[in-house]
């Protein structure tokens, strides 16, 4: 085969950076394709929904607002799904971590009798822990009796829903709104200021803005990134030179868990003000971490502009609900979509062409 | 209620439960032994449920229903087969993206059928005579559908299958040392597409039954984890068909006895008890810490790619 053609291809072992980016824009690409086709289906033109899409989510400062608001806890639980998946801890259960940190914030904001000045960082507190809790647990049964991750992650997540449900509709159903699942409202100093002339908590951003940053030293710069990685990519390796492997997995568990609690913190304290139903907490977003996760190549800072390409998904999602009257699962369609092909293009990755006349 | 019509109630309502749960272990378990993780049961599963609604809504006929159900999620788990087998894509990612899919999908393409009552459900059949024999006749020969009855007759095939015939073998073979079977002359990729695919078929008829015969109306979501329960089970039955049994039913029984504590319990941490059922069987049967599970296929997860082990 050699000479035959003018260029040739070859395996290689580690993808380039300017590759992983183009693929990844090829994936995405096909996917809003194969979109622009559902869109065709439903009688609506792909370019005006794109267009109805994009000038929604970026073409007016409020609508820039939505689009970070929306992007504030895919950031948060999307650098903790990082650090997990590199391990190749496969943490399924941000969703549910996610909520139990609004759990735990409704709980002290209502409940605990703290001073002012001390309550919002005592939610923010709880927050983490309840989030590292719920991640912990998965993290113990799998280094301790070997269980599927994936499965006890995921199992947690209705476990977590169904709390919220018994919460709002029990124990802590509020005396406000009579006839609506709701706990009470916050105290107004239990609430997160908004970043001016916007209903955007800037703090939650602020807080996911930094600690990409620190879960990227973390993971590049120090010996425990190391050993996080070697746990994922060789477990033997990671026995023989002697990582304590059940160590590292709650490590990146308790990060992992605490970072989706403190987006949960962030959507009680930030965005709703009241503990209420799961769907309406969440949207699902700890579900689309996990699409935020990869796409970003289980980078941490890399999460900053992959989350907001889903904060502009879900806030355009918004847009052409209302506007075109088209059904909000559109959405999870199209998250379903842009994994698989992200997933199916990786094997582009490891090949490499080049001309045959030049060699680098 | 005396305790002989408490016993068969539980009983009966166990075994329509648990046949959704069985059919889809089963297909997985298929999938599974020959070195395929699917992680998108629940998509294949909702997918096969609303195909056979709508299926059976239109042309009348339930059964019409069960096929399409098989067929939609037959190809469903063709996709993901080619990015597991072919593009030797990450089998977690891929079988998540299938049930984000699979939800998606069945949430938009069901939206007007949302709520209808079905006018033709799958016919309940009673055996005569048989349905006399006190308790287990009102249990096993009352009231239940044919599809039931076809699942359980699955078990037998699909374990001798899998245990005394040379397809069998094959299909460990392949699940556990592709290498090897490779060298032999086993198509590696051809045994794994049809495992994979037969284990979507069985998903989607699993769903199919949902909406046919258990409960004949389309909800969104209606399937509500049970695709994940399933792969939980799978592994609970050690990757055999008979445990999968055991295990499918054995389930369902605890899932119907715990609405029993309706007085004592709250609805909604009633409706979280399976879940945490399902991560409690699996603290049961788990063995060792980090080496590999008991009966799990040594190359579950693991592309294959031949030369390059």
């Amino acid at each position: 085969m050699k000479g035959l053609l003018p260029f040739k291809v070859e395996r290689r072992a580690v993808p380039s950076g300017g590759m992983v980016l183009l693929v990844s824009l090829l994936a995405i690409v096909a996917a809003l394709a194969v979109a622009a086709g559902l869109f065709q289906a439903y009688g609506v033109s792909p370019v005006r929904a794109y267009g109805l899409i994009v000038r929604g989510a970026l073409g007016s400062p409020l609508g820039l607002a939505e689009t970070v608001r929306r992007a504030t806890p895919l950031l948060l639980c999307g650098v903790g799904l990082t650090i997990a998946f590199r391990a190749l801890f496969w943490n399924i259960g941000a969703e549910g971590q996610l909520l139990l940190g609004a759990v735990a914030a409704t709980g002290v904001g209502l409940f605990s009798g703290l001073p002012d000045a001390l309550l919002l960082p005592a939610m923010f507190l709880a927050g983490f822990l309840a989030g590292a809790a719920w991640g912990l647990v998965p993290a113990i049964l799998k280094a301790k009796l070997g269980l599927n991750d994936v499965i006890t992650t995921l199992m947690m997540n209705y476990v977590a829903m169904y709390l919220v449900e018994w919460l709002i509709h029990g124990p802590w159903k509020g005396t406000q709104m009579r006839g609506f699942a709701y706990t009470d409202k916050l105290p107004d100093v239990a609430r997160l200021s908004f970043i001016p002339g916007t209903r955007t908590p800037w703090l939650t951003l602020a807080l996911g803005l930094a600690l990409a940053f620190v879960a990227y030293i973390l993971v590049t710069r120090t010996r425990q990134g190391f050993e996080i990685r070697v746990v994922g990519e060789n477990p033997d390796a990671a026995r023989f030179a002697g990582i304590n492997q059940v160590k590292t997995i709650l490590l990146v568990m308790l990060v992992s868990g605490g970072l989706a609690g403190l987006a949960g913190v962030g959507e009680i304290a930030g965005v709703h003000g009241m503990l209420r139903s799961s769907g309406q907490i969440s949207m699902g977003y700890g579900y689309t971490a996990i699409i935020v996760a990869w796409l970003a190549r289980r980078n941490p800072l890399a999460v900053i502009a992959t989350s907001l390409f889903f904060g502009v998904i879900m806030a355009g999602g918004d847009v052409i609900k209302s506007s075109l009257g088209l059904p909000f699962q559109l959405i999870n369609v199209f998250n379903g979509l842009i994994l698989f092909f992200l997933i199916g293009s990786e094997v582009l990755m490891r090949y490499r062409v080049s001309w045959s006349g030049r060699r680098r | 209620m005396g305790w002989e019509t408490w016993v068969i109630a539980t009983l009966a309502r166990t075994l329509a439960y648990g046949t959704p749960l069985l059919l889809g272990t089963l297909g997985e378990i298929y999938a599974e032994r020959s070195g395929v993780l699917n992680l998108g049961v629940e998509g294949m599963m909702i997918m096969g449920a609303f195909s056979a609604f709508a299926v059976a809504s239109t042309t009348g006929n339930p059964w019409l229903g069960i096929l399409a159900a098989a067929l939609v999620g037959g190809a469903f788990s063709l996709v993901h087969a080619f990015a597991c087998i072919t593009l030797k894509a990450n089998q977690v990612v891929s079988g998540l993206s299938l049930t984000m899919l699979g939800l998606g999908l069945s949430g938009v393409l069901g939206r007007g059928w949302e709520g209808k009552p079905l006018p033709v459900p799958l016919g309940e059949i009673t055996v005569p005579g048989l349905s006399a024999i006190p308790i287990l006749g009102p249990v096993l020969f009352q009231g239940q559908n044919l599809l039931v009855y076809l699942t359980l007759l699955l078990v037998p095939l699909l374990w001798f299958v899998l245990y005394r015939t040379r397809t069998g073998i094959t299909i460990r073979s392949v699940g556990e040392n592709p290498g090897t079977a490779d060298s032999l002359g086993v198509n590696v990729a051809r045994v794994r597409y049809l495992c994979v695919l037969v284990g979507g078929m069985l998903a989607g008829v699993a769903g199919g039954y949902l909406t046919v015969a258990y409960r004949p109306s389309w909800t969104e979501g209606m399937t509500a984890g049970m695709g994940w329960i399933v792969i939980a089970l799978t592994i609970f039955a050690f990757w055999n068909p008979a445990m999968g049994l055991v295990g499918a039913y054995l389930f369902a029984a605890l899932y119907h006895l715990s609405f029993r504590l309706q007085p004592w319990v709250a609805p909604e941490l009633l409706r979280a008890m399976p879940y945490a059922f399902a991560i409690l069987a699996l603290v049961l049967v788990a063995r060792g810490t980090l080496h590999k599970r008991m009966g799990a296929p040594a190359a579950l997860g693991l592309p294959y790619t031949r030369g390059e082990e």
